[in-house]
């Protein structure tokens, strides 16, 4: 390795360059097995997510399913027709009268921000000044704001028109969730919203982050006092339903313990009346999700988006009453008004579909329509979905079998024109680009589609458009072009996953419309960690949430290795272990990439299976519990109708068997009532839903690879904040 | 013989599914293609140690005619699989990387200043950029001193690498 030449300095110049060869050489390589694991790490956190909001989709169809075709007998009926709420006939006079603040006394010891009507500039920095203090806006305060920003939106159309006139550069956010140091932190670098600044943000605003209620709050206040200045574009997540399983209902429960019911009643309403998209110019597009090859602007500027309270419920059918009169005056959405008649309403929906529409029933409730039935098979088109170029479904064909479904003539043109609106505001919601054409259903979220460049070519070129932006989908730079450039994606939530995992961005665009992107990440700490400690601690918490599905799959995943292993050794192969892993769980995750993470020492390439499940030993019963607990904690929120926080033991034992029947999993009565009792902490003979969930961190904690020490910091003095 | 050959194939056979799963990583678009500028990525990331020149020589190599930006699976397989069964590119053992940095270390101090290691990492050899230089400092260099303790640093860099 040496190159010997004659003068001295030339040795020593000859040596020093070829040590700084080596040393470049050993220290790339380095670099580049880094990014190969942030890369993993990056898809082990993106499936795990979209395989939740997949699930959470599917669960939801299943209690529709339920829905339809339980029989007067079932026992189940009233839990589940306590969940499908039907019974609302209620005016928005009378909503007023029970959303109203005036009753509710500011005590004199509040010390959060006082807001007074009509609310001004100040009034709104001040609310901003004070978050970022940690303060809580004082209830009233709150259903007044949230009341006068219900009264606003719905005066507001579908699709918002605004302009870059005046040289006025407009600012578009991404995807928020709950994240309250971003938006500070774009209000610090780009300044508050006023008419000098208009924003338009990109919904998204709430869930998985602690402060969704506070960034509502904010981008409300604004909007009342700078109404056309800033835009508000729905999100998936706008969606009461959603939240009760990402964590947007939770935390309003937590803050507002007496009023808490209320404000979320009243977000309801407000989600629903949100606008669906915004456009700049007249040229660019911008909304949430996404679109489908039948997307139609001009369709859903004249829909009447507040029916579409959820996207996960298609709106309820405009039913002609005795008297022949439509309710369609009638807000028509009211979980907490007394059931009126609802045996008769069961009977009457029950006769109005025909004996050959119980399928069509389920059908229309799906998002998917062709896949309905909660089975594997989805589970096996989402994995060759995600691998496969060449989709073999196409969207034709959905549409094809929701048209042909409706063998009803009566209401055939009706439910036609319903499933189209409804299709078209989902597909808003929750579509994702795709890198082929085409246009197919999105199985891997469960809802809207994939929708390809030659589709948005072709809806551009229909609407005379020239850009496309939207969010819904994280981004390590915080924004990401595709389709040739006319589609952008804007992400403004930063370190979303993970501390370090992505940055978040904003656009400011002037009346020239081209985008320009400013990133940022929030927490001081992620500048001041290497790249190595920035992928080890996301890595870290990846893999976490990994082990918590493999401990979840425990049973399936042993038979699936002992396929492998006919006579019984106890030994597989590296490569079956890849194998089995991929069929049990069905991430679409490398994992002979991720092996070295997740399995130690292995005997000349074979790994005793048994070996290393032996630290995951946990009983029967808490494993498939564990392995549904957010589904679990779903279904309680949806029956603790009331939003109480508790629910009784029977109503525990009746969740538990409709939740085993939907598994196809037997478990007894007295197993589950012993659970129940062992898990009412207080002994006061109701399960509180924490208590519930506190188990589930118990068993976490007992399995040893939680790391409760991460906490992340907060902005505090801006001089500091990185770019 | 039999046997001999068989091993071999299973053999050629695993080497060519680690390539496959180091290659799906960065495949997006699920189409058998990655981004040229991530082909350094993966081959390091299956245990090679090129240095850049050698890297480009692969480059050129698993190229299209027309060079597109992707490289192929197709192309990179035969490419790859050569390179790991004749063991091209070497890992570096640890004693030899100290070795590097105490030829730097001229005065033999036991560490290297920051302007040093600077200078020798983005003038000489196959150039850091600035980027490179910026984060191989926040790893390696204590930030109280300015100085970089290689040893501690090399130790710490085998440590952290699972193999």
């Amino acid at each position: 390795e040496r190159v010997v030449s004659s003068s001295p300095t030339g040795i020593t110049y000859c040596k020093s360059m070829r040590a700084a060869l080596l040393i470049q050489r050993w220290y790339r390589q380095y670099v580049a097995r880094l990014e190969m694991r942030r890369r993993c790490t990056w898809n082990i956190f993106q499936s795990i997510e979209y395989a939740g909001e997949q699930d959470q989709i599917k669960l939801y169809n299943f209690f529709g399913y339920l829905m339809d075709h339980f029989t007067p007998a079932s026992s189940e009926r009233n839990l589940i027709s306590h969940i499908f709420r039907e019974n609302n006939i209620c005016r928005n006079v009378d909503w007023e009268r029970y959303f109203c603040y005036k009753s509710i006394e500011v005590p004199k010891l509040y010390s959060g921000p006082h807001l007074s009507f009509p609310i001004t500039c100040s009034n709104a920095a001040e609310l901003v000044e004070a978050f970022k203090n940690k303060q809580q806006l004082h209830s009233r305060y709150v259903l007044q704001l949230l009341g006068e920003t219900w009264r606003l939106l719905r005066i507001l159309p579908n699709i918002s028109q605004i302009s870059t006139c005046h040289s006025k550069e407009i600012t578009i956010c991404g995807d928020l969730h709950g994240h309250l140091e971003d938006l500070l932190l774009v209000f610090y670098k780009n300044g508050l919203p006023s008419s000098e600044k208009p924003y338009v943000f990109n919904g998204d605003f709430v869930d998985r982050g602690k402060d969704s209620l506070e960034i509502l709050l904010i981008l409300f206040s604004f909007l009342l006092v700078y109404p056309n200045d800033v835009h508000l574009n729905r999100g998936n997540h706008e969606d009461h339903i959603v939240n009760l399983r990402y964590g947007f209902t939770k935390e309003v429960l937590g803050k507002y313990r007496l009023h808490g019911k209320k404000i979320l009643k009243l977000l309801q309403k407000i989600f629903s009346w949100l606008p669906l998209a915004t456009v700049i110019d007249n040229k660019v597009l911008v909304l949430h999700g996404g679109i489908s090859d039948t997307t139609d602007l001009h369709l859903i500027s004249r829909v009447d988006r507040h029916k579409y309270v959820s996207a996960l419920r298609p709106p309820k059918r405009k039913r002609q009453n005795r008297s022949g009169m439509t309710d369609s005056d009638l807000e028509d959405d009211d979980p907490t008004a007394k059931p009126v008649d609802s045996s008769r309403r069961r009977v009457h929906s029950l006769t109005h579909s025909s004996s050959t529409g119980t399928r069509h029933e389920v059908q229309r409730r799906s998002l998917q329509g062709l896949n309905n039935r909660v089975t594997c098979s989805v589970e096996e088109e989402l994995k060759e979905r995600r691998r496969q170029a060449g989709l073999s479904q196409s969207y034709g064909d959905l549409r094809n079998s929701l048209a042909n479904s409706d063998s009803d003539p009566d209401s055939g043109e009706l439910l036609e024109s319903y499933g189209d609106e409804w299709k078209q505001i989902v597909d808003m919601l929750w579509s994702d680009p795709m890198p082929q054409d085409g246009c197919v259903p999105n199985e891997v979220r469960g809802g809207g589609c994939y929708w390809g460049p030659d589709v948005t070519e072709e809806v551009l070129r229909r609407h005379n458009l020239t850009l496309l932006i939207r969010s819904h989908e994280c981004k390590q730079e915080g924004y990401e072009f595709c389709h040739n450039r006319r589609v952008l994606t804007i992400f403004s939530a930063s370190n979303y996953y993970e501390v370090g995992s992505n940055r978040g961005a904003y656009i400011r665009m002037g009346p020239d419309l081209v985008p320009h992107f400013i990133q940022y990440q929030a927490n001081r700490a992620t500048r001041a960690l290497t790249l190595r400690q920035s992928v080890g601690r996301t890595e870290r918490s990846a893999l976490r949430a990994l082990r918590e599905k493999l401990f979840a799959h425990k049973s399936d995943l042993i038979s699936s290795f002992q396929e492998y292993d006919p006579e019984n050794t106890g030994l597989i192969s590296l490569g079956h272990w890849a194998c089995a892993m991929e069929a049990v769980l069905r991430l679409g995750l490398p994992w002979r990439v991720l092996r070295t993470q997740l399995v130690g020492d292995t005997l000349d390439g074979m790994l005793d299976y048994h070996l290393w499940f032996r630290e995951l030993s946990i009983t029967d019963l808490l494993e498939t519990m564990y392995k549904h607990h957010s589904n679990l904690e779903t279904i309680f929120r949806i029956i603790d109708t009331d939003n109480s926080g508790l629910i009784s033991f029977e109503e525990f034992r009746q969740t538990w068997k409709l939740l085993s029947s939907h598994l196809q999993t037997e478990i007894s009565d007295e197993a589950i009532s012993d659970l129940a009792v062992s898990i009412d902490f207080n002994k006061d003979g109701s399960i509180d839903i924490n208590e519930f969930m506190e188990a589930f961190r118990l068993i976490e904690k007992i399995l040893g690879h939680i790391d409760y020490s991460y906490r992340p910091l907060s902005i505090g003095d801006h001089n500091n904040i990185m770019t | 013989m039999a046997e001999d050959k068989e091993s071999a194939e299973a053999i050629v056979s695993e080497v060519h599914k680690k390539i496959r799963a180091a290659f799906d990583v960065f495949d997006h678009e699920f189409n058998k293609t990655v981004d040229v500028r991530e082909i350094g990525t993966i081959i390091r990331s299956l245990g090679c140690f090129p240095n850049e020149g050698e890297l480009h020589d692969v480059i050129a190599e698993i190229e299209e005619e027309e060079p597109t930006g992707y490289i192929r699976f197709e192309k990179f397989l035969p490419t790859m699989t050569k390179v790991l069964m004749e063991r091209k590119f070497r890992p570096i053992p640890e004693d030899l990387m100290l070795q590097a940095f105490e030829v730097l270390d001229k005065q033999k101090k036991g560490h290297l200043e920051l302007e040093e290691l600077t200078k020798y990492m983005t003038q000489e050899g196959e150039p850091f950029t600035q980027e490179e230089m910026e984060e191989m400092l926040s790893a390696a260099m204590d930030p109280d001193k300015n100085l970089i303790f290689y040893k501690d640093f090399v130790s710490m860099m085998t440590v952290d690498d699972p193999r």
